[in-house]
């Protein structure tokens, strides 16, 4: 029964990461950057959604929602604002300006809100639990697995069927090639992140139904594991993704109640290590070949 | 001599002088009881910091590799120096401070480098952003396995514990867990800092201007042409790394023996990023840029204290500001149109005398 409990934890805690590394994996196909900053927007459409229903007394569905609206316009903002600029820089400046955003964020956070913890609020999904024979499964942990699985779905069908997920498609593989034939690069790379930061609010309210502890930092840790979820499954790949995130889950969980609780990051950290060294493409990547 | 060589003779002991001047100026003062104590309690944390600027320079400057775990190196200096200078007064009843500094500064830059070996040749294989992340989760690997580490002192004898605390009835504890280093008799002084930086800039500026040194920054240029041209990349890479791990344990032990506890959550991630943006600030592959922002960087937080609550938001704008505008066509443009009156001026008799001899 224990082994069970823990397999439900960890896929639900793997979903949650699989929603966060499809927004990086989608940033890192198209944009060939790793947005450091996307936890953080994960923590920020958490805040969000605790303002409007602490303080701003909005029902739970239009919460969600002004937190996704708003989480969209942030990506895009960063995009435009900082990343934008750098399209021709090296690798290295994008990634410490990354960083630098995933601090402002962070810091901004900061300020507005103050460094203690708030408890997010259950009306989103309420506490109670399902009983199946001698097994307690949360709702919050079956909402969280079926949104993944919608997303999943959703995402596989627009990138596969409409003409925008096309074009993304392309500048992923080629985005000299795709300018030529009439794409706007520029707009796609802003989709992608407006979609990517939507996914990191779902995700954010996700986490934090789960694990109730809302502070400025709460979104850098899953953050960097979704990342190392994304690697893991093969990084551009939608279902290496939430492959990878739900992986990532299970083990962790498993990782923290048999072999030690203290250990649960480092196991982590130890997966993606021995993954990049053994597969470097990740589980169901393709391997990139360099051209000269 | 040529041009390049007296240029860079000129760097090298502008970059020296400056220290050294830093040092006699300084030592004067305390001399003269002419500094605060704030700012003399900053000195040694100051010496370790530009340490660790100068040292992730070589890293992200001149090989080119973003490394986001060099806290991780500093933390194994730290707990090293605070465990070996236990054991040297337990087991050796060793009462020289001098000589017990120097000792556990050599014990954690040796321990950070064999550490700096086992990582970097994994690390090392990567590239790019895949490298950056995987030296964050090593830097956070080991700040997770320190926090269930037990070392303590029984009859002069090590007793080394993990996950579970099991020590002999009678052992002074050095590294309890979570709670850190603990009960450090604090041994550290500014002039060996001083003696640390000296040797660390010797180290480093002969390395970057040696034949080592030109086929690490090709490696950064062009990685595919400097392999062709027969520079093995992991070598030298590695090369760069483990030097730059020595140092930040180097810098770690004379950190850790400054205060009288080393807790984990010194040396995290967002202790990594303070270094970074030393050396983003001080410009990369800039030696003294490094260390002249890490410098002031450590002092102003001391001097401004309404700045204290507002470091991190400075630096994170600071992070992207510099980013774009040394990256940006359009910025880089601007600012050098901005700048050509002044680089006129220094530029002057050298334009007149190179005549027709440099080519582009």
């Amino acid at each position: 029964m224990i082994f069970l409990d823990n397999l439900i934890n960890g896929l639900s805690l793997g979903s949650i990461y699989a929603i966060i590394a499809l927004g990086y994996t989608m940033v890192y196909g198209i944009a060939r950057m790793l947005n450091f900053a996307h936890g953080d927007v994960i923590m920020v459409g958490a805040y969000i959604a605790f303002c409007g229903l602490q303080y701003w007394g909005l029902p739970p569905v239009l919460a969600f929602v002004v937190a996704m609206l708003f989480c969209t316009c942030l990506g895009i903002t960063i995009e435009g604002l900082a990343y934008r600029p750098l399209r021709q820089a090296t690798s290295l400046a994008v990634l410490i300006t990354a960083i630098g955003m995933s601090y402002l964020l962070q810091n901004i956070a900061l300020m507005i809100w103050g460094a203690n913890p708030k408890s997010f609020p259950t009306t989103f999904i309420n506490g109670s639990s399902i009983r199946l024979g001698q097994l307690n499964i949360s709702t919050a942990a079956i909402i969280t697995i079926l949104a993944n699985v919608v997303i999943m779905v959703g995402l596989t069908l627009f990138t596969s069927r409409t003409k925008l997920g096309k074009a993304m498609r392309c500048v992923s593989e080629d985005r000299g090639a795709a300018e030529l034939m009439g794409i706007n690069v520029n707009r796609t790379i802003s989709l992608t992140f407006a979609i990517g930061s939507a996914l990191a609010a779902i995700a954010g309210i996700l986490l934090c139904s789960s694990y109730p502890i809302l502070q400025p930092t709460t979104g850098s840790m899953p953050g960097i594991k979704a990342f190392t979820a994304a690697v893991f499954g093969g990084i551009g790949s939608i279902p290496g993704a939430m492959l990878g995130g739900i992986l990532l889950g299970v083990i962790e969980i498993f990782g923290k109640a048999y072999i030690s609780t203290e250990l649960g990051d480092a196991i982590v950290f130890a997966v993606l290590i021995i993954v990049l060294l053994v597969k470097p493409a990740g589980l169901l990547g393709k391997p990139m070949r360099e051209k000269v | 001599m040529t041009k390049a060589k007296r240029k860079r003779l000129i760097y090298n002991l502008v970059t020296f002088g400056l220290v050294i001047g830093a040092f006699i100026i300084l030592e004067n003062m305390i001399a003269a009881k002419a500094i605060s104590r704030s700012l003399k309690g900053q000195l040694v944390p100051i010496c370790a910091w530009i340490i660790m600027a100068v040292s992730l320079n070589l890293v992200i400057g001149f090989s080119g590799e973003l490394s986001l775990g060099h806290a991780g190196f500093m933390s194994i200096g730290a707990y090293t120096g605070a465990v070996v200078s236990g054991w040297l007064v337990a087991a050796f009843d060793m009462q020289d401070p001098i000589l017990r500094l120097v000792l556990t500064i050599l014990a954690g830059g040796i321990l950070a480098g064999i550490f700096g070996v086992l990582i970097g040749i994994p690390v090392l294989r990567l590239r790019g952003d895949y490298l950056a992340i995987v030296t964050l989760a090593f830097g956070e690997i080991i700040r997770n396995l320190v926090n269930v580490l037990y070392i303590g002192t029984a009859d002069g004898n090590l007793h080394f514990a993990f996950l579970n605390k099991e020590m002999p009835a009678n052992v002074t504890m050095l590294v309890d867990g979570a709670k850190g280093a603990v009960k450090i008799k604090p041994i550290s002084t500014f002039e060996v800092g001083f003696v640390l930086i000296l040797i660390t800039l010797l180290v480093v500026l002969n390395l970057v201007n040696s034949r080592a040194g030109r086929a690490i920054q090709a490696t950064r240029d062009n990685r595919i042409a400097a392999e062709s041209m027969g520079v093995s990349v992991t070598k030298y890479k590695m090369m760069a790394f483990v030097t730059a791990a020595v140092l930040a344990g180097m810098a770690g032990a004379l950190y850790g023996l400054n205060s009288s506890t080393v807790v984990p959550t010194q040396f995290t991630f967002n202790q990594s990023i303070n270094v970074l943006v030393f050396v983003v600030l001080g410009g990369l592959g800039n030696v003294l840029g490094s260390i002249i922002s890490a410098t002031f960087l450590t002092v102003l937080p001391e001097v401004l204290r309404e700045f204290a609550d507002y470091r991190m938001l400075v630096y994170a704008v600071v992070l992207i500001l510099v980013m774009i505008f040394t990256n940006n066509p359009t910025t880089r443009a601007i600012a050098d149109r901005l700048f050509a009156p002044v680089k006129k001026l220094f530029h002057k008799d050298r334009r007149e005398t190179a005549g027709g001899g440099d080519v582009k």
